[in-house]
């Protein structure tokens, strides 16, 4: 029997000899990146280098002076940005975030804790920015600036969401996403970047929406789902469009204009505004929430930001209200105000129904519709039903950026519990300021990057299973319309009974409208508990 | 990787003491020289480095909140990890700042076999962090005794409460058993667990290696092989009122220990170590969560090209004019 | 019965021999966080990884009932299928569970408490399991291709329902919805 050869020699090369992280390359395996962006979107976005590329190919063809033009990058982002200054100086490589990532939980990839991935750039910092790189290098923890560093950090920055979860761990704040900010910041500045960030943010940038859907059929659209909601309690609504005069704009991610599920949580936003019988307008011309430019660069940011306040200026409306997503509510928090105010031809919010003045966005003038509607629910001016959510086993699933950029926790579980009644949270370190990622944020929720979305989302998916398990949990609610884009394929591989649903579809299933006809099924056309014989008939 | 290189520094910046001071009798250079040297690089570099963090602006408010922000005013704000005033923000810096609190932050919940939920300490780290920060404090406070005459009150106080263990003569610090524990057991964590050991550069091996013998030879000093403490008080006052003596007779033991804190001060600007004022310039703490209270203001603000409405219109008037859209112009 | 009985003496060591040989196939730093913890939520993968394989020794040493056995050979190639990993190694995790089988079993083969031709039935019912992870990696891997083409699908299927690019047949419309509905 000793002669046998033992099978696991058969099958695997054992533990890879033990190298240093500096010595270690990526692989550019199918799954683990995304496409690089393409030269007609650059040239829509005015960035450097725009060319056709691929991270397979040997040359990436660089600018003949690249380095350079890092270098002078990477100068003028530590004059412009404080965060990275401090960030690049005094992280002591403690340990406390590296276990944090979902990327990392779910991948192993050391390169993926977030200690490393602030070191690639950190090498090269020291290197040319600190006197300790310059004389001793490598034992300062410094590295030479070549074409495989970049290569590096192309993998390894279009492999990290944003989410900021790490930061949170950090006993010096120290922000990841910041450093992934900057280190696109300066990829882009070589013209390295990937499709999925530059398509949408082109299409945003010329037609108003990543779709790049144009005006007509934006507003097509929308009347679609009019016909849709008319189909389930008979009411027929009148959204308007690019209206002067109303009292609110409304904007709202274009994902929920386009995909399923996102399209429920609109008919959702519809559902409400008609109810309380709110004066507002819906633009074509300003008719995307998100903003990939957060993703590619502080220039991008703005210019698709910018859009905002102009088209609020020109409609002359008081305030606008902001549909659920995740990152544009960070642009819109931390970005907005600052990058495109003052917002002076605005009034502070003050919802016409309730009175409530928002004062908490009295600068800003754009108010989370998540914070209206729980306003609204709270001095009783919703007739809601939540037993036409009975068929429903919710969960909730805190968007990274909402969570760690605003602190939007119980506004969307108050919304939920009133208008559910099977409500569950998963285990307290997977939720609020501590919630997993989905594992797709920051423009990493293309196909082509599927198999690194599935080992990123694990960690919120085994959360998710955890709750199904326990308490039969079919839906997991969120306010981001990226999650409601990935979380459906994340689970559908891990946890294949669970469906995704935003806030607001939930509010359109439970509120009451007035004149409505009985109604047999959800937004979706599912049956409502005890109503399964009658939607049959109607078959 | 660089655990030997820092180790074997450390040991040749101890050797190089040994020889200067035994050998070429270099007295007053390593007792006058270096700590003036080791100062002023201490001071100069420490505001050097924080005034070049200071230089660049804070663009734009990115706090990181850590709990309910403030919002409508029947919803509960957590106003320590999400401040929205100045106030709060102060808490929660001072929670940072004093108690580590994001490194608390690091606990684990976990489900053993069964249902039940248990709580998890991760928090050695934590602990071994705070003991080792107050531990240096409170030796740093007490070797005022050398740098000022009359010793003040409360070095005399700290000293007794350090003491209170009346064990051994002269009485031990329980400082200094701390200090030598925490410092091992983080040099440990790097070692043992393999994901810190793989991010450990020489640089986080070095101040520890640095530390630690700074310690022992301290204590070897003040336990085992005592040093005459009237000189080195002459020694030290001397330094701090810019009238330098150098007393004969100070063991070479005493010159390795000023050395290394020497070595400490001048390596300290140039380090990691500058988290101690990094801490309190990171823009994800040190900020209150108001920015749709009030607008941050960013210095560098510069207009950017964007596509306007009357472009856009532009693009698609003849479509919008017949899907019914309200058009600003009615042709070209 | 001899080395199944033989073999159940000593469970627990079993299945952490089996952990420990599977943690080999990462790389170091990686392995060091897999097994830092059983933490379910922390840690999924360690986690989900210890606790099938502790299931599928018993199942293993007991009834090898392929009801019970299928979601715990699910679990641990599910995470394999999405990993770094070529589909021998993906699946091959199953063949160590031979060498260590072969390594306990040689002392009760002097035993003579356990015949070699136990050893050659059991390895049998590995082979089995193996095929076992092979239909599930085979399938975990259809359906992350299937999932990239249904959202390539469902980005526009809204817009071409809507520019009536999709045929409006009544039993077609319901199919679509049904198609749909499995996507979301």
């Amino acid at each position: 029997m000793a002669k046998v050869p033992k099978p696991n020699e058969l099958v695997f090369d054992y533990n890879p000899p033990q190298k240093w992280w500096m010595d270690t390359k990526p692989e550019f395996r199918p799954g683990t990146w995304c496409y690089p962006g393409k030269a007609k979107n650059a040239e829509v976005l005015g960035l450097p280098n725009p060319r056709e590329w691929s991270p397979l190919d040997e040359d990436w063809k660089l600018p003949s002076n690249w380095k350079e033009i890092i270098f002078e990058g990477m100068r003028d982002c530590l004059n412009k940005y404080r965060s990275l200054r401090v960030f690049m100086d005094i992280c002591v490589r403690c340990g406390a975030c590296s276990d944090k990532c979902h990327f990392y939980i779910g991948s192993g990839d050391p390169k993926n804790m977030p200690v490393l991935r602030g070191e690639l750039l950190r090498s090269v910092y020291r290197k040319d920015f600190t006197l300790a790189g310059k004389i001793m290098g490598r034992i300062a923890g410094a590295r030479e600036l070549n074409e495989e560093v970049v290569k590096e950090w192309f993998y390894y920055f279009f492999q990290c969401t944003e989410c900021r979860r790490c930061s949170v761990f950090c006993p010096y704040g120290i922000d990841t996403a910041e450093i992934t900010i900057m280190g696109r910041e300066l990829l882009n500045l070589l013209g390295v970047n990937i499709d999925w960030v530059l398509g949408p943010a082109a299409n945003c940038y010329l037609n108003g929406n990543h779709l790049g859907i144009q005006p007509h059929a934006f507003k097509d659209m929308i009347e679609f789902f009019v016909e849709e909601i008319e189909a389930v309690n008979g009411i027929r609504i009148e959204p308007t469009f690019n209206r002067k005069g109303a009292e609110v704009l409304f904007i709202t991610p274009s994902g929920d204009v386009f995909a399923d599920p996102g399209t429920y949580t609109l008919m959702g936003y519809l559902m409400l505004f008609h109810e309380i019988g709110l004066d507002y307008t819906w633009s074509t011309y300003a008719s995307e929430g998100g903003n990939f430019g957060l993703f590619t660069n502080h220039d991008t940011m703005k210019k698709l930001n910018a859009k905002m306040y102009a088209e609020a200026e020109r409609l002359g409306v008081k305030y606008i209200i902001g549909g659920e997503c995740g990152h544009m509510w960070r642009v819109i928090q931390q970005y907005m105000d600052t990058m495109n105010g003052p917002a002076d031809f605005l009034e502070v919010p003050r919802s016409p129904i309730t009175g409530t003045v928002f004062d908490n966005a009295k600068s800003t003038k754009m108010i989370h519709i998540v914070e209206f509607t729980a306003d609204l629910i709270r001095n009783g001016k919703l007739k809601l039903d939540p037993s036409r959510n009975d068929h429903l086993r919710v969960t909730y699933h805190d968007s990274c950026n909402p969570a760690r950029a605003m602190g939007f926790f119980d506004e969307p579980r108050y919304v939920i519990k009133n208008v559910c009644n099977n409500f569950w949270d998963m285990p307290p370190n997977c939720i609020r300021e501590q919630t997993f990622c989905c594992g797709s944020g920051s423009g990493l929720n293309t196909d082509e990057f599927m198999e690194m979305r599935m080992r990123g989302g694990l960690p919120r998916a085994n959360a998710v299973k955890h709750v199904h398990d326990k308490h039969g949990v079919n839906m997991l609610s969120c306010i981001c319309a990226i999650d409601r884009a990935v979380l459906p394929p994340l689970m559908d591989y891990w946890v294949p009974d669970v469906d995704v649903t935003g806030v607001h579809e939930l509010v359109g299933n439970a509120i009451v409208m007035e004149g409505e006809t009985e109604r047999t099924t959800d937004l979706r056309g599912n049956p409502l508990e005890g109503m399964e014989d009658m939607s049959d008939e109607d078959l | 990787m660089g655990i030997k290189f820092s180790l074997l520094s450390v040991i040749a910046l101890m050797a190089a003491v040994f020889v200067g001071v035994k050998v070429a009798g270099l007295h007053y250079f390593f007792g006058v020289v270096v700590p003036y040297a080791a100062l002023a690089t201490f001071l100069v570099g420490f505001i050097y480095r924080v005034l070049l963090w200071a230089r660049s602006p804070v663009p734009f408010n990115i706090t990181t909140t850590s709990g309910q922000q403030q919002s409508l005013p029947w919803v509960k704000q957590n106003k320590l990890d999400n401040p929205s005033t100045t106030a709060g923000t102060i808490g929660r810096m001072a929670l940072e700042v004093l108690f580590f609190r994001s490194l608390f932050r690091n606990t684990k919940y976990e489900y053993h076999e069964g249902p039940k939920l248990r709580y998890q300490w991760e928090k050695w780290l934590w602990i071994f962090g705070l003991l080792f920060h107050y531990s240096f404090l409170v030796i740093f406070l007490r070797h005022l005794r050398f740098f000022a005459e009359p010793v003040p009150g409360f070095v005399h106080s700290l000293e007794g409460l350090d003491g209170m263990l009346q064990v051994g003569l002269p009485g031990l610090y329980i400082t200094n058993l701390i200090f030598i524990a925490a410092v091992t057991f983080l040099f440990l964590r790097r070692v043992v667990v393999p994901q810190v050991r793989y991010i450990s550069l020489p640089s986080d091996y070095f101040p520890l290696f640095l530390l630690f013998f700074l310690g022992v030879t301290g204590i070897i000093m003040r336990y085992f092989s005592k040093v005459d403490v009237v000189k080195v008080k002459e020694l030290a006052l001397g330094i701090v009122t810019f009238n330098p003596v150098v007393p004969s007779g100070i063991g070479v033991l005493f010159y390795m220990h000023f050395f290394l804190l020497c070595v400490l001060l001048a390596y300290f600007p140039f380090s990691k170590l500058m988290h101690l004022g990094g801490v309190f310039l990171s823009p994800t703490r040190n900020m209150p969560n108001d920015p749709r209270m009030r607008r941050h203001v960013n210095p560098w603000n510069y207009p950017v090209k964007v596509h306007t409405y009357e472009e856009y219109e532009d693009d698609f008037r003849e479509k919008m004019i017949e899907a019914g859209l309200p058009v600003e112009k009615e042709s070209k | 019965m001899g080395l199944e009985q033989f073999l159940a003496g000593d469970k627990p060591a079993l299945a952490r021999a089996w952990f420990d040989l599977i943690l080999g196939t990462y790389p170091p730093e990686t392995s060091a966080l897999l097994q830092k913890d059983k933490n379910q939520f922390a840690n999924p993968v360690g986690y989900t990884l210890s606790q099938s394989l502790s299931g599928i020794i018993d199942e293993m040493l007991g009834g090898f009932d392929h009801e019970k056995v299928l979601p715990l050979v699910d679990q641990v190639v599910r995470v394999r299928a999405i990993q770094d990993f070529s589909p021998a190694q993906a699946v091959g995790f199953v063949f160590l569970l031979k060498k260590i089988v072969r390594n306990r079993a040689e002392e009760g083969i002097r035993e003579k408490r356990v015949s070699p031709n136990e050893v050659l039935a059991f390895e049998s019912k590995i082979d089995q399991l193996a095929l076992m992870a092979f239909n599930v990696y085979t399938g975990c891997r259809e359906k992350l291709y299937e999932l990239r083409v249904n959202e390539v699908k469902n980005r526009t299927f809204r817009l071409l329902q809507r520019a009536s690019l999709i045929a409006e047949i009544p039993e077609q419309d319901t199919q679509l919805k049904n198609g749909k509905d499995s996507i979301t």
